[in-house]
């Protein structure tokens, strides 16, 4: 076989490269720098300080969001993770012809392509307060008063975030699974395993990596949320990024980028722990 | 697997159907909605049926410059999606191959991939303040883009170079084919459904992409900001009627894209593969 030379190799490489080089590593290097620049109510100063950094940690508010953003991302992990291997699982195993399983599956990708602002818009109608879960509830004699706690609140959050990102669990879990070879289940069974015993001793385990892979979608995507906490708890709640918007609006610019600076290591941490359980690229 | 269904078949058919429901129920909701009567609310009942706030959607003082901003993500997604399209599909071609820098490259696109979109758009709206450029949809905004639709262009090409039979392409050579006509009559033809499954990609993910957008579209709103706008201001169905027409436009697109590919299998299976007879 003839080698391609390097260079051809380079270059077909190189827009995807530029493109990260230039949008993604030289912003976020721009992050870092000015997360030590000084500032006041018009102009950012170069300088190196620390008081950025200083300000963020030391207020009670910042660890109270951090926490309420951590807690956010771990309440949407646990639900999408039940609900996405729920209905991975039943397409996978109970779908028996390949047409079906094509079909459903793209019933379940099909509103990943459609705005998600408008997504949660749609829970207006729902939830509001004159919206069908309280009309109903009430002509069902089981509320006196409508229910406040629908629309705006933390449950609204959750509620939005399994909404519109399950889609991220569904398909990495149903890709694993659709890769375990079935003999293997047939084998379990005849070896005498009950089927929760084959579920939880065969099938989860080889789920590990489609798990794992939905989860660093989940957990990054909730952490770095602003529009949905502040759409859907109506200014209520706050998250760490809703925290830097706000700082940026107030041309902030500087404490906004050492907020942005912790919120990227954490995420970074939390992704480098999640991805020891997994080799990303075995599982395309 | 095989006999009678069991209860469990039931039991998660029924988790399925409601989920379905979950997804679909609210979009449906809004879309029963839009249409409103001119006197009727965000909410149900119904008072009549009209377009009403569809008319209203076009006159330029009710709801801001939605023409506009339609007219600007448009011509985002499809430039997003050109480029996603060649981008990936070329650097698939050069991970097949390990080359010095590969796993760099490689990393980056999973970094861009989770890095929050909103430091992605913060870092790039710095990087203009600071170099005192001005962020405008079709440079900053175009890039920040072109972060989150490349990454899964990458994956997918890798996905489907890894199935990609490579006897195609020696069989081309040994019949003579340079490389170049190698790539365009036989890789590209037998990839086609792949290559417009990555638009589809390219297009959706940027056109409906807020956070990126916030603070690199500069003076003229994309249409995500601009809906995000009016539900802070607007209390009217013109809302839902603007999220009909958004959703439409979606589902038009994954038509088309879900058409084309059945199109190109039925064709196939008609005249086997068209490996090497595109002209």
């Amino acid at each position: 076989m003839k080698r391609v030379s390097a260079w051809v190799t380079y270059l077909q490489v190189a827009p995807l490269a530029l493109v990260f080089l230039l949008f993604l590593v030289v912003p976020i290097a721009t992050i870092v720098v000015v997360s030590f620049f000084d500032y006041n109510t018009t102009q950012i100063i170069p300088d190196f300080l620390l008081q950025n950094y200083e300000e963020l940690l030391l207020s009670p508010v910042t660890w109270r969001t951090y926490l309420q953003t951590i807690e956010f991302a771990a309440i949407t992990w646990v639900l999408t993770l039940l609900i996405g291997f729920a209905v991975a699982y039943f397409l996978a195993f109970h779908v028996r012809s390949a047409t079906w399983q094509t079909v459903l599956f793209l019933v379940c990708t099909i509103p990943f392509w459609t705005s998600n602002v408008i997504r949660m818009i749609s829970w207006i109608p729902f939830l509001g307060r004159n919206g069908l879960a309280n009309t109903t509830l009430l002509q069902l004699g089981l509320i006196r008063e409508p229910l406040e706690f629908l629309l705006f609140s933390d449950f609204a959050v959750v509620l939005a975030y399994v909404h519109l990102y399950t889609l991220f669990m569904v398909v990495p879990i149903f890709n694993s699974m659709m890769r375990i070879d079935r003999s293997l289940l047939e084998a379990a069974r005849d070896a005498g395993a009950t089927g929760r015993q084959t579920l939880w001793n065969v099938i989860v385990p080889l789920c590990k990596p489609g798990i794992a892979i939905g989860s660093i979608f989940i957990v990054t995507i909730v952490m770095g949320d602003f529009v949905t906490v502040r759409m859907m708890s109506g200014g209520q709640s706050a998250s760490v990024s809703l925290m830097m918007v706000n700082a940026m609006s107030l041309l902030q610019y500087p404490a906004a980028a050492a907020n942005a600076v912790v919120l990227l290591l954490l995420v970074l941490f939390t992704v480098a722990a999640m991805m020891r359980m997994v080799d990303i690229r075995k599982e395309l | 697997m095989h006999g009678r269904r069991g209860p469990a078949f039931w039991l998660l058919a029924g988790f399925f159907g409601l989920f379905v429901l979950f997804l679909y129920g609210p979009t449906l909701t809004i879309l029963v909605l839009s249409f409103q009567g001119p006197t009727g609310g965000l909410t149900f009942p119904m008072q009549g049926v009209s377009m009403h706030w569809f008319g209203n959607l076009f006159e330029k003082q009710m709801v801001g410059d939605f023409a506009g901003s339609f007219e600007r993500s448009m011509a985002l997604g499809v430039a997003a999606m050109l480029v996603t399209v060649v981008a990936s599909f070329s650097a698939g071609l050069a991970f097949r191959t390990r080359f010095r820098g590969s796993a760099t490259v490689f990393y980056l696109a999973i970094a861009s991939l989770i890095v929050p979109s909103v430091l992605v758009s913060l870092g790039i709206g710095l990087l203009f303040r600071v170099l005192g450029w001005d962020p405008a949809w079709y440079s900053s905004a175009f890039g920040a883009h072109l972060t989150w639709t490349l990454p899964f262009g990458l994956l997918i090409m890798f996905a489907v170079f890894n199935r990609f039979d490579r006897r195609y392409e020696e069989a081309a050579r040994d019949l003579g084919a340079t490389s170049w006509q190698t790539i365009r009559h036989v890789v590209v033809p037998i990839l086609l459904p792949s290559l417009i499954g990555v638009g589809l990609f390219g297009f959706t993910l940027s056109y409906d992409e807020f956070a990126r957008s916030l603070y690199t579209s500069g003076t003229f709103n994309t249409l995500p900001l601009e809906i995000y706008g009016m539900t802070t201001n607007v209390t009217t169905p013109v809302l839902y009627a603007l999220g009909t027409v958004t959703t439409a436009v979606s589902f038009l697109v994954i038509g088309i894209a879900l058409v084309s590919v059945i199109a190109l299998r039925r064709r196939r299976e008609r005249h086997g593969s068209d490996a090497g007879k595109a002209a």
